[in-house]
């Protein structure tokens, strides 16, 4: 290849990065650059007819942490949960790492969102992620399948409402 | 996805009035006479950004027949809306929703939410979740028709 065309590839390869950048903007909104709650295993989920019974049984209280929107968290929240913030959010994140640094890694810790289908959640995986790297054991998120007025609230589950 | 039915479309839409991200005032009972797509959405909300072209392309489309989509969003902030108002072009009013107009609405238990409100300004339909978008435009098509 010459010397020419080589460096007219090279040139073209600029330009199109350069007329890509607008594009860089609106990726942003791509949940597809968050790793999905789709992407954990079967195994560190629970359902929510399972942690209702947990919090029943009175033993063994989890640590439950919204990693949602703080909107929604105010809105209504599974009785006894945390707000941490959007697990999709890096200052969530810091804040959850804060959180958990005073708990044991043995520690029974669930997360949960809600804030849409859970093939759209962006902010439970990256919250069970860090809080894996940190070295806890015994993580489970809980699988909203809809969204927590779906799935839990309207189900008559242990829920705190805002009040009009 | 849940729908939420109110009683054969006579529960009045509760009264609100939030400043729009432009600046500008947004009073929903302004638009009483006009069939009101009442969106309650968020920038971080992957199915909403999948309805909003939708809805851009419906008010573009509907406009003279009386159809007024308004967004409420449900985030923290005003800055992410606005630069999300920008990149997806939205030619409808948007505001920054609050606790209150959210619990006025039954409560916003998941996003996004979608009411249908009549011409007489009452609710026609309610849907939390991810919505058929053929169906809730068809509701719309239906509101839309009747004077």
């Amino acid at each position: 290849m010459s010397r020419l065309v080589r460096r007219g590839i090279t040139w073209m390869i600029c330009c199109l990065a350069v007329l890509s950048l607008p594009q860089a903007g609106l990726a942003q909104w791509n949940a597809n650059q968050i790793q999905p709650a789709t992407a954990l295993s079967q195994s560190v989920l629970i359902q929510p007819a399972e942690l209702v019974k947990a919090l029943q049984s009175g033993k063994n209280q989890p640590i439950i942490l919204n990693v949602g929107p703080r909107m929604l968290y105010l809105q209504a929240h599974i009785t006894g949960a945390e707000f941490i913030g959007p697990g999709s959010d890096p200052d969530a994140i810091k804040q959850l790492h804060a959180r958990a640094q005073s708990v044991s890694h043995s520690s029974l810790i669930v997360l949960y969102c809600g804030c849409c289908p859970w093939s759209h959640c962006p902010n439970v995986a990256p919250a069970y992620s860090e809080l894996q790297r940190m070295g806890f054991t015994n993580i489970k998120v809980l699988y909203i399948a809809d969204n927590l007025g779906t799935d839990w609230v309207y189900k008559g589950y242990p829920t705190v409402r805002a009040t009009n | 996805m849940i729908a939420l039915q109110p009683k054969a479309g006579t529960e009045l839409a509760p009264d609100f009035t939030l400043k729009a991200i432009d600046g500008t005032s947004i009073r929903l009972s302004d638009y009483r006479g006009k069939v009101v797509l009442l969106d309650f959405w968020a920038t971080w909300c992957a199915p909403c950004q999948e309805e909003i072209p939708r809805f851009v392309e419906w008010q573009n489309q509907y406009r003279n027949q009386g159809l007024q989509v308004i967004g409420v969003s449900m985030d923290d902030s005003p800055e992410p809306v606005q630069r999300f108002n920008r990149e997806f072009r939205m030619n409808y009013p948007v505001a920054v929703g609050t606790q209150d107009i959210a619990s006025q609405y039954g409560g916003i238990l998941g996003l996004p939410v979608n009411l249908v409100i009549g011409r007489d300004g009452n609710i026609k339909a309610k849907h939390l979740g991810m919505y058929d978008l053929m169906l809730l435009k068809r509701e719309l098509n239906l509101q839309l028709d009747s004077k």
